[in-house]
């Protein structure tokens, strides 16, 4: 095995729109994901979380190359995945595979849970025949469903039980990294557990790198090694978990935490908090200034007026703030 | 409500031993519990074995006038009576039967063919490849059908080889806007970024993973295809386009038609036989798409 | 209940409310002898797994139960010592919007896309009062100014498809609201709206309650929320209520094995996490299909403290303190 296999991502952007239609004329451009790099190292958790629309999705899908990169560059050990071309990057994606949020929409109706944990071992011709059967059914005993179940189609199976099928067939091609996008948030929390331990496991089991993107800060919180912040495209703040959620220093970061509400608060919390107003500006008519300042707190002039760079002090704790 | 599904369906899953068929057999047994897929398929036998086999019981000439015209149903020995020349009915219905259907299927077939790979093509692709196939494809809609295929007759000779293939070729319109739509729509759902993800090929995405999920409304349109494939060949005939030496039932319509306020039976009798063609196909039709659907695949 | 004090009168109360839904898989009882109680300006929470019956015990009360195939088999409900069951659809719709506010789970689907969402609010308060259009229009905008959206006389003239997922929410507030309803019914207010704004949302339904006196009905499946904006909590698995009680008393001493495992198999967010990470508590396998219960408790398959009168009678609610009631057969066989 060689010994690299961290993701790098540097400085990803991906725009939407700004191409011409024939008729209908230019359109709008989305800066969905605008200028982006972390590094994960091989066998970690990292995490991203963030306002709806911020780009976390867009981020995902980039670097499993399911949408155009407009710049910037991902790198998976020595592979750079940004700049493979047709024949290569169907042959690498064996090394990267994605689950998503949806239990429901995320498996092909018309194909058995066998057929579609098979998919990606067919199509990249891994193993005889025989050899994938056996493979198939051992993931199935991995991910914690029984293998008679590979004749069931989907729809036979409840969400959770779904997602474990999705994480069989992300598990199939045994790849260094692992997408997660939103898995557990389709799910009652009791199936949820199960699903992250299962995740947990495997992940000690066979080394796995996870880029876990989730709402759900307590989630997150628990199964993450380095979190990132996003908003409006960007990285707002980033750190290890510990000192993320004991020392936020991101007005955004620390309005986020404190709206979620926990058993151990009370009535009386809530008053404390602050409060964010109104909702973050779109995506096209970006302002040259901090993304966060119409609605922070803390704004001054400046932040109308300049962009924050994202700062890493000693501890790489990175902040994007005029008064980190 | 949606929530009742997978509840049910995850406690089956979880409890009941799993049978496992051939899903081939499964398919099968699924379009037997149709019932009126069933009768669909014993009608289109039935009329299958009227048109092809009927004529050794009855080797009557279609074209050859063996009594007074208008002769009625169940009169004179002449079981569907006699036409405006004369001509034994019975025999132009199995006669021309063979022709209408056959007519009807490849033509149904030919546009099914044309408009799944257009739509198919278009939806997948989006961008510059969408906009020049759908322009195309307005084209086509645009054209005067009738116009068109009247040309084409007339430009290659009025044979089988050419109505058919004039019928098929303005017809595939509809199927095209079905299939493309279904194409933009599915294409954005994550099973298909999944399979993608799982390094499939376009050629794979387009024809087994789509594809199959989007054939449910293409079929209803195939469906009515053969049924306006058999109507527009009676068009065709009627105005004298399709190859006369060619009995055909919509031939028998057209023929037959400036006497239908006197004999009405000499329409009505070929309308019916097309009427029940098309419902046969259809049930049969509706049967399949039951079949390929897994989530009524219930044990 | 004989002994309650007149004041002590709940606003709404349901009891012993039984729901039959007609399945192809056969009959599910989809609420089995639900019993609610809630007073005059307090926010009664209600959690449980997706399918045990949260929306439809909202739905009862609203007289809104699809029927067929659902059906109220017996129980009753009253509000203001007023039995809603026996009410006819006039009278029900009456009370629906003027009486009792609803906010739907999916806002979009609720909100009509073709007019304008002012347009919309207006009706609703014409629909259930005498008011010229004018006036209707401009209650429109004073309840839209009152849930905090910006400019209201601007977006009281802006389409459903015009606000944020949010706004959306807070518009559908606004028309619960605009009759000055004494019960507001909140089923899953913030799926699908960010943590910051859903904040917003529960600041928005506590503001009310606090100055309106409304009583609120808020379903969730967040223990979070309901730990920070509710004063009593029932907990529902399977159709049945099985644990109920005030906030204080069932998230820091649940009773019954099912709430206790909602509360631990959830990651909390801690502001200092610990270095290392434990291994999540699971309640292991699934919701049974409602159609086939068994005779005993409807956990028991899942439930690690069962033992063999689980699985033969079904336990009831039993009271364990002043205000709070389990319904498990461990918690009895201790009192006994
Ligand atoms: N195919 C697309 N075309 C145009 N804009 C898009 C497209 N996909 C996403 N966007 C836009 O890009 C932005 C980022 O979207 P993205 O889905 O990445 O957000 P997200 O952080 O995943 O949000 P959520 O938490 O709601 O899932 C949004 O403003 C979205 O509307
Ligand atoms: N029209 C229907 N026909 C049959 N069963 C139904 C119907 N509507 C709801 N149910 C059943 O009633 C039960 C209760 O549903 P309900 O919508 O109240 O659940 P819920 O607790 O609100 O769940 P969620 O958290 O997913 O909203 C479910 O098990 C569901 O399967
Ligand atoms: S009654 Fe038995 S099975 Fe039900 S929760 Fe209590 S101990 Fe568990
Ligand atoms: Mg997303
Ligand atoms: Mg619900």
């Amino acid at each position: 095995m060689s010994a690299n296999k961290d993701l790098v991502v540097k400085d990803l952007k991906v725009h939407f729109g700004g191409g011409k239609k024939l008729l209908s004329g230019r359109k709008p451009t989305v800066h969905a994901v605008d200028g982006v790099s972390f590094t994960i190292p091989a066998g970690k958790t990292f995490g991203v979380v963030g306002e709806s629309g911020s780009g976390k999705t867009t981020t995902a899908l980039a670097i499993m190359r399911l949408v155009d990169i407009t710049d910037g560059s991902v790198t998976l050990g020595d592979t750079q995945i940004s700049a493979l071309k047709k024949d290569e990057l169907r042959a690498a994606r064996s090394r990267f595979q994605i689950i998503f949020q949806d239990p429901f929409s995320s498996l092909d109706p018309r194909k058995r849970a066998g057929e579609i944990v098979r998919q990606p071992l067919d199509l990249m011709s891994i193993g005889t025949p025989s050899e994938r059967a056996a493979a198939v059914s051992e993931l199935f005993e991995q991910v914690g469903l029984r293998p008679e179940q590979q004749h069931l189609f989907p729809h036979q199976f409840s969400g959770g039980q779904r997602q474990r099928i999705g994480l069989a067939r992300a598990l199939s091609t045994r790849p260094d990294l692992i997408v997660c996008d939103e898995p557990v948030s389709a799910l009652d929390v009791a199936i949820q557990a199960q699903i992250l331990n299962l995740m947990s496991t495997l992940q000690k089991e066979l080394g796995l790198t996870y880029l876990f993107i989730s709402h759900d800060l307590g989630v997150v919180q628990h199964i993450c090694d380095e979190i990132a912040v996003m908003y409006l495209g960007q990285i707002v703040e980033q750190a290890d978990r510990v000192t993320l959620f004991k020392n936020p220093k991101h007005p955004y970061t620390k309005a986020l935490l404190e709206a979620v509400p926990t058993v151990h608060g009370n009535k009386r919390d809530r008053s404390q908090r602050t409060r964010l107003h109104g909702d973050p500006p779109s995506p096209i008519n970006l302002p040259k200034a901090c993304r966060f300042a119409s609605r922070c707190p803390r704004a001054e002039s400046r932040c109308h007026n300049d962009i924050p760079p994202l700062e890493e002090n000693d501890a790489g704790h990175k902040v994007a703030c005029f008064f980190a | 409500m949606a929530n009742s599904t997978p509840n049910h369906s995850a406690s089956d899953a979880a409890s009941d031993e799993i049978k496992v068929s051939h899903p081939f057999a499964e398919m099968v047994s699924m379009f037997f519990r149709n019932y009126a897929a069933v009768a669909g398929l014993l009608l289109l036998i039935a009329i299958i074995l009227f048109v092809f086999v009927g004529p050794y019981f009855h080797p009557t000439d279609p074209f050859e006038m063996v009594w007074a015209p208008f002769s009625k149903p169940m009169e004179e020995g002449f079981v569907l009576g006699t036409d405006y020349l004369g001509r034994d009915l019975l025999a132009a219905m199995m006669v021309g039967g063979q022709v209408s259907m056959a007519i009807g299927l490849s033509a149904a077939l030919i546009s099914l063919f044309i408009g799944v790979t257009v739509g198919a093509f278009a939806g997948y692709y989006g961008g510059f490849i969408e906009e020049a196939l759908m322009r195309f494809t307005e084209f086509f809609q645009v054209l005067p059908t009738l116009l068109f295929s009247m040309v084409i007759v007339a430009l290659f000779g009025a044979s089988l080889l050419t109505v058919t293939l004039a019928i098929g070729v303005v017809s595939w319109t509809a199927v095209a806007r079905v299939t493309r739509s279904e194409f933009l729509r599915i294409r954005e759902l994550e099973y298909v970024a999944a399979a993608r993800s799982g390094s499939a090929s376009d050629w794979y995405l387009i024809f087994k993973v789509i594809l199959p999920n989007a054939l449910p409304p293409i079929i209803v349109q195939a469906n009515l295809m053969v049924g306006s494939a058999i109507l527009f060949e009676a068009a065709l005939s009627f105005l004298g386009l399709s190859d006369p030496n060619v009995m055909s039932w919509g031939q028998v319509i057209g023929s037959n038609r400036p006497y239908i306020l006197d004999s009405g039976f000499t329409v009505a009798i070929p309308g019916f036989a097309i009427f029940l063609t098309v419902l046969a196909i259809s049930l049969i039709g509706d049967g399949l798409n039951d079949a390929l659907n897994p989530k009524l695949r219930q044990r | 209940m004989s002994s309650a004090i007149a004041n002590d009168v709940p606003l709404l109360s349901v009891k012993d409310l039984v729901v039959d839904f007609k399945t192809r898989a056969g009959n599910a009882r989809v609420l089995d002898h639900v019993s609610l109680d809630i007073k005059a300006g307090k926010i009664l929470g209600i959690v449980g797994e997706s399918g045990c019956g949260k929306s439809m015990t909202a739905l009862s009360i609203m007289g809104l139960v699809p029927n067929p195939p659902g059906k109220i088999t017996s129980g009753s409900i009253s509000l203001n010592g007023r039995e809603l069951t026996d009410l006819s659809e006039e009278q029900l719709c009456d009370v629906r919007g003027s009486e009792i506010g609803m906010i739907f789970q999916e806002p979009m689907t609720s909100l009509n896309p073709v007019f304008t969402v002012g347009e919309q609010i207006a009706e609703s308060v014409r629909l259930h009062e005498k008011a010229s259009k004018q006036a209707a229009m401009a209650r429109a905008v004073d309840m839209l100014k009152a849930v905090d959206i910006p400019e209201p006389e601007i977006r009281a003239r802006a389409y459903p498809h015009q606000l944020s997922g949010g706004m959306r929410q807070r518009v559908m507030i606004a028309m619960a609201l605009a009759c000055r309803p004494t019960l507001l019914i909140a089923d899953e207010p913030t799926t699908a709206l960010d943590a910051t704004v859903q904040a917003q949302i529960f600041d928005l339904l506590q503001d009310l309650q606090r100055d309106t006196g409304t009583a609120i009905v808020l379903i969730t499946h967040d223990m979070g929320a309901i730990a920070e904006l509710a004063d009593d909590v029932a907990v529902m698995y399977a159709g049945r209520i099985i644990e109920t009680g005030s906030v204080s008393n069932v998230l820091s001493q649940p009773q019954h094995p099912y709430t206790q495992g909602l509360i631990t198999c959830v990651p909390h967010l801690v502001p200092d996490p610990p270095i290392e990470r434990e291994v999540l508590r699971e309640i292991p396998g699934m919701v049974p299909a409602l159609t086939n219960l068994g005779a005993g408790c409807a956990f028991e398959p899942r439930c690690e403290k069962a033992f063999a009168r689980c699985k033969a009678e079904k336990p009831a609610l039993l009271q364990i303190s002043e205000s709070q009631f389990g319904a498990c057969w461990v918690l009895e066989e201790e009192s006994a």
